[in-house]
């Protein structure tokens, strides 16, 4: 198994926000979190890739090892990425840079050399066009002035080049117009593998069109409630999230 | 884990030029009095008319007070308690520099200046100055093919004193202020540029300012003159040994520009800050102003300040001839318990006069920096122009920025803009580039490089390499 979530309960402040989250995602497979706003998606989706601020317990092993011990750069390391459902602005730091300052921060840490600058231009390119994402984004500073589709695409981009082994989708197709969402599906499509995994959390069933997952689970009130095969978002789209539901919540508004 | 609970108090700072080196050195008694002027002026064989014009300088120093406005807080100085004259004790002249005393050779060669000719592949001529005195100046030669006059300020006052008086004290007078004063009476050296008209200077200028001797107080000079369509670009420097005591660098630079002409003049500031106590470092009263004389003229200051324990400095422009353009571009970062009061003053005079100001204000630890910009529109400056960019970054909760802006003006048609802001090192720029795989220390490092974008990328390219690099090992240790 690469990732297992054992009963993860996670607090803010006291206030206990996941509340005995379990999950298994194996090597290979895409496993869909959708559920109503508030519900718990992002704060699950930042306690695995170890954001400050969060209380945990249970336990979360990845690939063998306790995930909740290690720092977010250990945890990067370790092959986990979470592309955010707000994606952050640095201003002044160069979208090329940033990429390339990762990259070589990860392959320092796996033992790797780091890559020259020609090296690590041509790779930005080939999967710029993965993504279709214009050279012009490459000088600007990091999301800084960047639409939400845009900010979206870099998050995508960030993943083709630093090539994960978990990867996190946080409603990486909110915003996203109709053509840029196929452009988007397509690139994250292309990042299939045997040897990775991905879980993507979003409301909306249209993503799942493209990025047909293994798994589809509901969360509610800060538990996954229903798990299901691709059908499940079918029925989630025609009924809403009230079936199965533990308590009362918000309709999802796609 | 919260960012400022995550940022130990900023202590791991290594600072690299901190040695001192043994040279056999020169001085004269502590203290001052007309005699101190007297004999600096006489050991270095000056006219009457310089001579005459310190004890000016002089007998109004004694009837100032030392300014308090400043928001900075420092121990009383002993001005009887400082060296005024420290020189290293060389040969009188030097025909080549391989006459350079070895051991100053070897103190340039650990702080990365060589002064050997090979130097040339850098294209940049170094002037440097041991405590007081000039103890070399590279490419002289070269440089006086094309007419351009680079040398110490006591050449200078030596072989081309009619320059020197024409020019002296024309942007920074006497009057001016405490520590100009104090200057103008007790200067010992300091770098002299002349760029003739219409010439572009073939080379950087350079002036690598070093306080070497204890006790010792820095009072160097600088005068710069570009005739008509001239055009220089000029860096500076600076490192001082560590020590406990405080040390005084209280220079003055002038900047001429006349029809025409552009001055560029970058500083890297890095003289030893002080402890993480508070303890030692360099107080650094600086005058700097430069005077656009002609029209279409255009003065320009870069600075990057990271050193000094305590910094008082406002390199200001009066734009005098029409259309003339004044810039200034200011980083200053303070740790520890340094502290800065540092900005700028632009004079509009001429019409159309345009000025930009970009200051950027890093706190970290307990570092305290304040930005004082004054715009002043004179009744003659008809369309002047003023955008004032001040934005200040803190790190740590016992940080502080503070702003004052002084903006006074007298002619209706005047445009003055000022924009501010302060922000923190935030929690999701920190995890953002961690989720990436980037250290918390690499990530403020590119931040606080991102921050200070606009400013560096106005630095020549070696400078602006030096200064990032400065930045990043003033950051170190700063998160934990
Ligand atoms: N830092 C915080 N402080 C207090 N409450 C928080 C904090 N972060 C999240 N919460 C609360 O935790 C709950 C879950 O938030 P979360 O962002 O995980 O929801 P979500 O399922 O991702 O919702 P959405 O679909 O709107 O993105 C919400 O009620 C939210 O207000
Ligand atoms: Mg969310």
């Amino acid at each position: 198994m690469m990732l297992q979530i054992q009963d993860l309960h996670v607090s803010i402040g006291g206030n206990e926000i996941l509340r005995g989250v379990n999950l298994d995602v194996d090597a290979g497979e895409v496993h869909a979190i959708m559920g109503p706003n508030g519900s718990g998606k992002s704060t699950l989706a930042n306690v695995l890739a170890g954001r400050d601020g969060y209380e945990p317990t249970g336990a979360v092993t990845f690939q063998g090892e306790d995930l909740l011990v290690m720092s977010p750069e250990q945890r990067a390391s370790a092959g986990v990425f979470l592309a955010l459902q707000h994606p952050t602005e640095i201003p002044g730091v160069g979208n090329l840079y940033f990429l390339r300052t990762a990259l070589n921060s990860l392959r320092r840490s796996r033992g790797l050399d780091e890559l020259g600058v020609s090296e690590f231009l041509a790779l930005a390119e080939e999967r710029m066009k993965l993504v279709e994402m214009d050279r012009s984004f490459m000088s600007r500073s990091v999301n800084e002035g960047f639409s939400g589709g845009e900010k979206k695409r870099n998050e995508t981009l960030q993943m083709a080049i630093l090539e994960p082994t978990l990867a996190i989708l946080d409603e990486t197709d909110s915003g996203l117009d109709i053509d840029a969402l196929r452009v988007v599906a397509g690139g994250i499509n292309a990042q299939r593998r045997a040897d990775r995994a991905m879980i993507v959390i979003t409301h909306h069933q249209r993503l799942l069109d493209y990025i047909v997952p293994d798994r589809i689970h509901v969360m509610v009130g800060g538990r996954i409630v229903r798990s299901g095969d691709k059908s499940l978002a079918l029925e989630l789209e025609a009924h809403g999230y009230g079936d199965g539901a533990a308590e009362p919540v918000l309709a999802a508004k796609p | 884990m919260s960012v400022s609970a995550d940022i130990k108090e900023f202590a791991g700072q290594e600072y690299r030029y901190g040695f001192s080196t043994e040279i056999d050195t020169d001085t004269v008694p502590k203290g001052l009095s007309e005699d101190v002027v007297r004999l600096i002026s006489a050991k270095k064989g000056e006219p009457d008319w310089l001579t005459e014009w310190r004890l000016q300088a002089y007998r109004h120093w004694v009837t100032l007070e030392e300014p308090q406005w400043q928001n900075v807080q420092y121990g009383p100085i002993d001005y009887q308690d400082i060296v005024y004259y420290a020189a290293p004790k060389a040969k009188p002249k030097l025909a080549s520099l391989d006459e350079v005393d070895p051991e100053l050779r070897a103190m340039f060669d650990k702080l990365g200046i060589s002064l050997a000719e090979q130097e040339r592949l850098s294209g940049v001529a170094v002037d440097a100055i041991v405590d007081s005195v000039s103890v070399a100046t590279t490419f002289k030669k070269r440089l006086a093919e094309v007419g351009v006059i680079f040398c110490s300020f006591s050449e200078a006052v030596k072989d081309h004193p009619d320059l020197v008086r024409r020019y002296l004290g024309t942007v920074v007078p006497y009057r001016d202020n405490f520590f100009a004063t104090l200057n103008s009476a007790v200067f010992t050296d300091g770098s002299f540029c002349f760029i003739p008209k219409g010439v572009h200077c073939p080379m950087e200028l350079s002036t690598y300012f070093r306080i070497n001797t204890a006790g010792t107080g820095q009072f160097e000079r600088t005068l710069i003159v570009a005739e008509e369509g001239a055009d220089v670009s000029y860096l500076e420097g600076c490192t001082a040994p560590m020590r406990d005591e405080n040390q005084l660098h209280a220079a003055v630079v002038e900047l001429v520009a006349l029809e025409g002409a552009r001055i560029k003049y970058s500083t890297v500031q890095n003289w030893y800050p002080g402890d993480a106590e508070g303890r030692g470092g360099i107080y650094n009263f600086v005058t700097k102003r430069g005077k656009c004389a002609g029209a279409n003229s255009k003065i320009s200051w870069t600075q990057v300040e990271t050193g000094s324990s305590v910094t008082w400095k406002y390199p200001g422009v009066i734009l005098q001839g029409d259309n003339s353009v004044g810039e200034f571009y200011s980083v200053a970062l303070t740790a520890n318990r340094q502290q800065a009061d540092t900005g700028t003053k632009m004079i509009h005079i001429g019409k159309n006069t345009s000025s930009t100001i970009v200051s950027k204000a890093i706190s970290v630890g307990h570092g305290q920096n304040t930005y004082r910009g004054l715009v002043k529109t004179l009744r003659s400056a008809e369309g002047a122009r003023n955008h004032t960019q001040c934005d200040s970054l803190l790190i740590g909760a016992s940080s502080g920025a503070h702003t004052f802006p002084y903006i006074e003006v007298k002619h209706p048609s005047a445009k003055v803009e000022h924009e501010a802001s302060t922000s923190k090192v935030s929690e999701d720029q920190l995890f953002y580039c961690r989720q990436r795989g980037i250290s918390e220390e690499d990530a403020v490092a590119m931040i606080v490089n991102g921050f200070c974008r606009e400013v560096f990328k106005e630095l020549p390219m070696e400078f602006a390499v030096e200064a990032q690099r400065l930045l990043n090992v003033s950051l170190e240790g700063s998160v934990g």
